[in-house]
């Protein structure tokens, strides 16, 4: 029985397609039956994902030799790949209508996720600016925190919270649009657009809206992928220099 | 054929990876702006005038849709390989920036979504 794990190490992608195949059928069976439809499938699997990432390490479930190609199909490559191709059953007529708000609502979202991060840190007791700008940096996306907190020289303890804050942040957008969408009013195109200005963090907005309703993807991610290069840009300089003048 | 349908999109991605890489370079900064975003873009705008001239055809275009289908079970891989225990282990700051200022940017969507509304209803929209 030895050449098994050798065996699955080799056809390690193949084995993820199987993997995810077995998380959404268990899925969908428990949404059905146990949840009456009230989550939808795709909600369900994944919050499993991150229920059994808790099990693994840094990479999560792929830490175990086992699920290493979970890696690689959740990678960014296949994350960014086939969210470009949702695009292809957008309409650019429904872009255009959400018109200069979409922008708009990039701008808010880093501002009042870099400044309320920022204050619930300060009134936590961090008091030093450059922990504070980098605890405010990690409420836009956990990409954003460190490189911010590389930016200004903050220490690689506040880093580290800074990725735990945008990975909690990631974690709480999956898990709350599909239960509070209809409430927000997320069911069309502009909404999603919004959402995904304001929200930010393209995993949590994609996985959010593909629970919710996936005609809403590309909407979401279009607005959403352009946050975290406009949050790495404005965040170390900007909004740093802005809170400089209330610290 | 299928292949043509994938090549389409995998152009658009490439040229949106390229764009957003010179916009990397352009400001500074080190990684990619929006190039998901811009290879988007390019799909929507490629695909429509692709579809209208019928250089694709379903079975090519199907190609596109195999991988819009995978989209759901690349997230489920990538929430299954995100580091949560490290996101729990934050303490708690973490947990009480995260999930506030979380909720906020949220309760701001209603409003946007009302002001986007009313642009729109006085027809000044781009």
């Amino acid at each position: 029985m030895h050449f098994i794990p050798k065996l699955f190490a080799k056809n390690e992608l193949i084995v993820a397609f199987l993997v995810v195949g077995l998380i959404m059928f268990i899925s969908v069976l428990v949404s059905k039956h146990l949840l009456r439809n009230k989550i939808p499938g795709a909600a369900v699997a994944i919050t499993m994902g991150l229920i059994l990432a808790y099990f693994g390490g840094k990479k999560g479930i792929a830490d175990f030799p086992l699920f290493a190609g979970m890696a690689f199909l959740g990678g960014s490559m296949m994350r960014d790949f086939s969210i470009v191709s949702t695009a292809m059953g957008a309409s650019l007529s429904e872009i255009k209508k959400t018109g200069w708000v979409g922008i708009l609502s990039l701008f808010i979202g880093i501002a009042v996720a870099f400044f309320v991060g920022g204050s619930i840190g300060y009134a936590m007791g961090y008091r030093d600016i450059k922990t504070v700008a980098t605890i405010g940096a990690g409420a836009c996306t956990f990409i954003v925190g460190p490189v911010t907190g590389a930016a200004l020289g903050a220490s690689s303890d506040i880093i580290a919270i800074s990725i735990a804050i945008g990975v909690i942040k990631t974690v709480v957008v999956t898990i709350l649009t599909p239960l509070i969408a209809k409430r927000i009013g997320l069911d069309n195109p502009q909404t999603a657009m919004i959402y995904g200005g304001l929200i930010g963090t393209t995993s949590g907005v994609a996985a959010g809206l593909a629970a919710t309703d996936p005609k809403l993807v590309p909407y979401g991610a279009l607005t959403a992928t352009f946050y975290t290069g406009l949050a790495c840009m404005l965040c170390p300089s900007l909004c740093y220099f802005i809170l400089s003048l209330f610290i | 054929m299928k292949i043509y349908g994938v090549a389409v999109l995998s152009a658009c991605f490439i040229a949106g990876q390229l764009i957003g890489e010179a916009l990397g370079i352009l400001f500074h900064f080190d990684g990619n702006i929006g190039g998901v975003g811009f290879g988007m873009l390019l799909l929507i705008v490629l695909g429509d005038w692709i579809k209208k001239k019928k250089w694709l055809d379903a079975e090519s275009e199907s190609g596109i849709h195999f991988w819009s289908g995978m989209y759901i079970p690349v997230v489920i891989a990538m929430s299954a390989t995100q580091n949560v225990k490290a996101a729990l282990s934050g303490g708690w700051v973490a947990l009480v920036v995260g999930v506030f200022a979380t909720l906020l940017c949220f309760s701001l969507i209603p409003l946007l979504s009302k002001l986007q509304k009313k642009t729109d209803s006085t027809g000044s929209s781009l």
